[in-house]
């Protein structure tokens, strides 16, 4: 059955018009970051007449861009380390040795994927821990917020690493430890990859735990110091265009670099294959 | 043997921190709820019901946050089942350059939520912003609303602003789904005549039920727990019309009132643990019988 030539031709123009619609509001504030103030009033797509690279300088000057942009690498490079080092433990363990014990601390686990966080009660943890307004604070709690999800990813994937390899390094007398840093753990490259690549950009875009636990704007990610400019110049769209440009720009480009990993990791878990 | 060479302090670490960050808030909080616990004293007292009582009380509105955030939540899970399902049918056959619009339709997904509200502010704005501008160069001026002024249309377009940020992401999951089916299932049934509706309904979705059962429960938990694109876009106004729970959360803590947020938290704590509980049961059933 050949379809009609009209049809696919429809088909098509029906998928740019879809591709066009998500895509042109992030263009549009690329375009926006490139015009003088009164250019960018209106924040119409009209391509602007000569470029503004100075909406950048000024963003970076004012915006204490740099610092923010540190802190955010800080959290997300941090965060992802730690959180994979504790779920790969973790889901290797639950995954290997399936003792009564350890069937329910990994159901408990995932039970996380579905715990909202208690912001209200957790102020008082932080408080406890003396990790309140501090940076490592905020690395802790994003690798924890995590684990959960990190945790099914590897268990399944930990599951059809075979076990014979586990055997030689046994035989060749390997402490346990070793066992599961020079053998298993290089096995699990990718999904460590695929769980490392979200864990990253979550843990980049997130926003609601510096604004509960950071007081201190020298402290701050690049999204809450996105969010307290535009409060401030509002008026200039140019410069809240250029801002939100460089908040994005990171994970525009881990995704269109690992973008196999990333859906890779979406979709492993709801979908067998 | 197995406790020897996969020793269980492994985990203990791991354990340990989740219990502390994660679970221990979470159980506080039920002990909590039922204090005056706040910013301007030091004293806690129970207090028993009373945080509850005035959640409920008539001459509050709280009521109306629940109602928001359920309404919130049935929408987006409804539009982005549906419009995923749609894009990833649409996708998934007689198209050029599949890859492109792939990438192009999830991009929204990967920016941060902030941003997007960000974004969405100056597109919505009624006067200047980029769809009633071209809704005016349709000819189309009529439409043209107070997106985000107007208490008929704000959480209408908080809605639609999530669905656009979230939609590729379902799609992505559904489209995997697709392209997992045999295509043995649809040649029989064209050799036995099957209309393309019929196909549809007989093979496509039964043999997706899966993967539509794992979006449908990403969209719950996420639309459960809506609380940056509100707080970005309207804050919760105008007036108190489209605050959600964790908005009027962050609000309570803000104010030092930590009872009452920690007994609103408490409530969805409860709600979501107790459904989760049952959904991961029976997605590890589903699991173990593949």
């Amino acid at each position: 059955m050949k379809k009609h030539l009209a049809l696919r031709i429809a088909q098509n123009a029906l998928a740019w018009l879809l591709s066009l619609f998500f895509f042109v509001p992030l263009l549009l504030v690329l375009i926006n970051s490139f015009k003088d103030r009164l250019g960018a009033a209106s924040m119409s797509m009209a391509l602007p007449t000569k470029l503004e690279w100075s909406n950048y300088a000024v963003v970076i000057e004012q915006g204490r861009l740099v610092q923010s942009f540190f802190n955010s690498l800080l959290y997300a490079t941090a965060s992802t380390a730690l959180g994979i080092a504790l779920a790969a433990l973790a889901a290797y363990v639950f995954a290997r040795n399936g003792s009564k014990l350890n069937r329910f601390l990994y159901f408990f686990v995932i039970l996380g994927i579905a715990m909202p966080v208690n912001f209200v009660t957790l102020t008082k943890v932080m408080q406890w821990t003396q990790l309140i307004n501090t940076q490592i604070g905020i690395v802790v709690l994003l690798a924890v917020m995590s684990i959960p999800f990190s945790v099914f990813l590897m268990y399944g994937f930990v599951g059809s690493v075979p076990r014979e390899l586990d055997e030689a390094g046994v035989v060749d007398g390997c402490s346990p430890i070793r066992l599961f840093v020079s053998i298993v753990f290089p096995l699990l490259l990718p999904v460590l990859v695929t769980v490392g690549i979200l864990n990253f950009m979550g843990a980049w875009n997130d926003f609601i735990l510096p604004l509960y636990y950071l007081n201190d704007s020298s402290k701050w990610p690049m999204t809450l110091a996105v969010y307290n400019f535009f409060g401030q110049f509002q008026v200039n769209w140019n410069l809240v265009s250029a801002d939100i440009v460089m908040t994005t720009l990171p994970v525009i480009v881990i995704y269109l670099l690992g973008q196999r990993y990333i859906i890779a990791g979406m979709t492993s878990g709801s979908v067998k294959g | 043997m197995r406790n020897k060479l996969y020793p269980s302090y492994f985990a203990w670490g791991t354990i340990l921190l989740y219990l502390v960050f994660f679970v221990v808030p979470g159980v506080m909080g039920f002990y909590y709820s039922f204090t005056d616990w706040n910013s301007y004293s030091d004293e806690i007292n129970f207090i028993g019901f009373d945080n509850f009582k005035e959640m409920f009380s008539p001459d509050e509105n709280y009521v109306d946050f629940i109602v928001n955030t359920l309404n919130f939540t049935v929408s987006t899970v409804v539009l982005k089942t549906a419009l995923g399902l749609a894009f990833a049918l649409a996708l998934n056959e007689g198209i050029r350059m599949k890859g492109f619009h792939r990438v192009m339709i999830f991009m929204p997904a990967i920016v941060p939520m902030l941003v997007v509200g960000l974004i969405f502010k100056s597109v919505l704005n009624p006067a200047t912003g980029l769809l009633n501008e071209t809704l005016r160069f349709l000819g189309l001026g009529f439409l043209a609303q107070k997106w985000l002024v107007d208490a008929a249309w704000a959480f209408k377009s908080i809605i639609a602003v999530d669905t656009w940020k979230g939609v590729g992401y379902i799609m992505i999951i559904l489209l995997a789904g697709l392209q997992s089916i045999s295509k043995t299932y649809y040649e029989a049934a064209e050799i036995d005549g099957a209309s393309a509706w019929g196909r549809f309904i007989h093979i496509t979705i039964p043999l997706l039920m899966p993967a539509l059962v794992v979006t449908t429960v990403l969209n719950l938990l996420h639309g459960l727990k809506v609380f940056e694109v509100v707080y970005v876009l309207t804050n919760g106004g105008p007036g108190w019309s489209t605050d959600v729970l964790y908005t009027v959360i962050f609000k309570e803590f803000s104010m030092g009132r930590y009872g009452v947020g920690t007994a609103l938290s408490s409530l969805l704590f409860l709600v979501m643990t107790v459904a989760g509980y049952f959904v991961i049961r029976l997605m590890s059933r589903q699991g173990e019988e593949h």
